[in-house]
């Protein structure tokens, strides 16, 4: 188990161009599950790739358990990683997959059969160990992926959107058997996803990015709950927060702290605001309500969800008194989008 | 819809017919020709046709000069496509990878391919020449072989076996080389990056796991340098004419040798029908492999 840190981690592909990654500095804790997330594009990958040593940095540290990584292969840096595709060998048995790492160590035989049992059964696999990569199925080949990365007990797993290759139904399975997995093993894990679902659910901690530059890391709650920019507070969320200027600052309030007057349980002083509907998005659980605020302060586009408990019928076009708690206002800058202080509403 | 259907009922064969008449004119009326003559008594200028049966096979598999050829042909064959593997493999490595220049390098690379093959040869047959060789200009002035007695590339029969071999590689080492090529491109990026990540070492990852998933790829290159090798014998013709004393002789020029040189059709014939064996194994190979290619 190790801490992974680093230090103005910056990676230009080509001069000239703006960076992949820039200024990184970021410290896992001992044991954590880290979540790297953020759009195609964020830099999210070409960070992990860094950390694994498959890319070079342009300039910046990497610290791997308290050793300065940078010059070091990645072999000598004792990670493990599973592929966005998961890099099976197709040539070999999954039992071959499993014990490559261990013979590229030279492990003795005996010894890796045991590994291999270990980590198959770990992953309940032991079944498969005879067959080949394309004779497996998604779930699978991403649990031999796993076996193949835990068999030689690194001090760190690097996931690449292990999950992305997997039907959405698999997918919420494989994300259960995966936090499970990674509670058994303690060890640090740095997880990159652009799913926000899986972020929130999986990440002890969720680092976002957007165009190579960290824009917050904390608790899934706190980049939910205290985004620190308009970002953040757009990229987490679906339906994303409702941001609407006001004077010289931008409020935001999230979807489901929109609701219709006298609804929302939660006590405290209220804004009242007055809703023009356009469309309704029925989903079961919950009501989506498309419209627009139609208030000489605020003015703009919103959503707002609504729990299906609440049964008034709201024709299109109609409009109607609601309210957020104020205590679930956020204030942004209006120009740079950073979070600030609660102004005064004009 | 009928219309069509009946319209496409003739036109496939109408469309398949020019390459069948190109197969069976030139190919399959030649190789029945060939049995033909492999078993009467023709001669070049002969008039009549008298059945011998297998007596010419006899007399090609006792006569020695066949058998050396024979040999010759496997030692040939083996050995240039052993080059040719090696140095495809290398040579697709290297071209693999965006580098300046790149496309230039790639384009140097095809033309001992591209250029006929005759005037390759003869550019050969120059600088291995007794006389006037290049290599042995450069050798002598580096002091590497005595100024008086420099090697004779085509003259001794060890070296002669050497240069053929080494110039028909140069000659079909671009074809393997693009096959060779198109399988190492087509390796995703992730396989060597995961047995990075695993801890193999250059030469493991290189030898365990991507010359392995390339081995149907080598697959075909082979069974195609090996067609090409077994039945040419454009760069011995021009630069050894089987010589010095049959010492670099194969089969196809042997036969050509006897069959048209020296006008015994129907022992050349007979001759060149010992190709058939190899080729009929090498065919049965390069169906087996698009076949699964085929079903996956």
């Amino acid at each position: 188990m190790a801490i992974v840190r680093t230090r103005a981690l910056t990676k230009v592909f080509r001069q000239g161009q703006a960076g992949a990654v820039v200024d990184v500095d970021l410290e896992s804790r001992e044991g954590e599950f880290l979540v790297l997330l953020g759009p195609s594009g964020s830099g999210k990958t070409t960070l992990l790739r860094m950390i694994a040593g498959l890319e070079e940095p342009t300039s910046g540290e990497i610290w791997i358990g308290g050793v300065l990584v940078n010059d070091m292969t990645p072999r000598e840096r004792r990670i493990a990683m599973v592929f966005q595709s998961y890099a099976l060998y197709p040539h070999l048995t999954v039992l071959g997959n499993i014990v490559f790492p261990l013979k590229a160590q030279k492990v003795p035989r005996a010894q890796r059969e045991e590994k291999a049992q270990w980590a198959a059964d770990l992953l309940g696999i032991g079944h498969l160990l005879r067959r080949r990569p394309r004779e497996l199925s998604g779930g699978e080949r991403q649990r031999v992926a796993l076996a193949r990365a835990i068999v030689r007990e690194p001090t760190v797993f690097l996931l690449d959107e292990p999950l992305s290759n997997l039907d959405a139904k698999l997918r919420a399975s494989a994300r259960a058997e995966l936090e499970l997995f990674q509670r058994r093993v303690g060890t640090t894990m740095i997880y990159v996803t652009h799913d926000q679902v899986e972020a929130m659910a999986m990440g002890d901690r969720v680092v976002v990015m957007n165009s190579g530059r960290v824009r917050q890391v904390g608790t899934p709650a706190e980049v939910y709950d205290e985004p620190a920019d308009t970002f953040v507070a757009t990229f987490l969320g679906s339906p994303p927060m409702n941001l609407v200027a006001n004077g010289r600052a931008t409020v935001g309030f999230r979807p489901e702290h929109l609701l219709p007057a006298g609804f929302a349980a939660e006590a405290g002083p209220r804004l009242p605001l007055s809703f023009r509907l356009d469309h309704e998005e029925y989903l079961g659980s919950e009501r989506i309500l498309y419209g627009r605020l139609e208030d000489g302060r605020f003015d703009g586009k919103v959503v707002s969800r609504v729990p299906a408990s609440y049964r008034d019928s709201l024709p299109a076009g109609s409009t109607h008194p609601f309210e957020v708690v104020e205590r679930n206002l956020k204030f942004f800058d209006g120009e740079t989008g950073v979070r600030r202080d609660p102004v005064a509403l004009v | 819809m009928t219309d069509t259907r009946r319209g496409q009922a003739w036109l496939g064969p109408v469309m398949l017919l020019p390459a069948i008449v190109y197969v069976l004119a030139l190919v399959g009326a030649p190789f029945l020709l060939a049995f033909f003559y492999a078993v009467g008594d023709v001669k070049v200028g002969s008039t009549g046709y008298h059945f011998v049966g297998l007596k010419n096979f006899a007399s090609v598999l006792e006569n020695p000069a066949f058998r050396r050829a024979l040999l010759n042909s496997v030692l040939f064959t083996v050995g240039s496509q052993i080059l040719v593997l090696i140095f495809g493999n290398i040579l697709a490595l290297v071209l693999k990878d965006a580098f300046r220049g790149r496309r230039l390098i790639r384009f140097l690379v095809i033309l001992p391919w591209v250029a006929p093959v005759s005037i390759g040869s003869i550019g050969w047959k120059w600088i291995l020449d007794s006389l006037y060789s290049v290599i042995n200009w450069v050798l002598i002035r580096l002091r590497l072989v005595p100024a008086l007695s420099p090697p004779m590339w085509l003259g001794e029969p060890t070296l002669a076996m050497v240069s053929v071999i080494l110039v028909h590689t140069w000659h079909v080492l671009p074809f393997s080389t693009v096959i060779l090529l198109a399988g190492w491109t087509a390796i995703p990026r992730d396989i060597p990056e995961a047995c990075a990540v695993d801890g193999a070492g250059y030469f493991r990852t290189l030898f365990q796991v991507t010359l392995p998933m390339l081995l149907p790829i080598i697959n075909v290159a082979l069974l195609f340098g090996i067609v090409f090798t077994f039945t040419d014998m454009t760069v011995i013709y021009i630069l050894t004419r089987g010589g010095p004393y049959d010492t670099t002789q194969v089969v196809p020029s042997l036969a050509f040798f006897t069959g048209i040189l020296g006008s015994d059709l129907a022992e050349g014939a007979a001759i060149s029908i010992f190709l058939l064996p190899v080729l009929v194994l090498v065919a049965w190979r390069m169906l087996r492999t698009a076949h699964r290619a085929e079903s996956g």
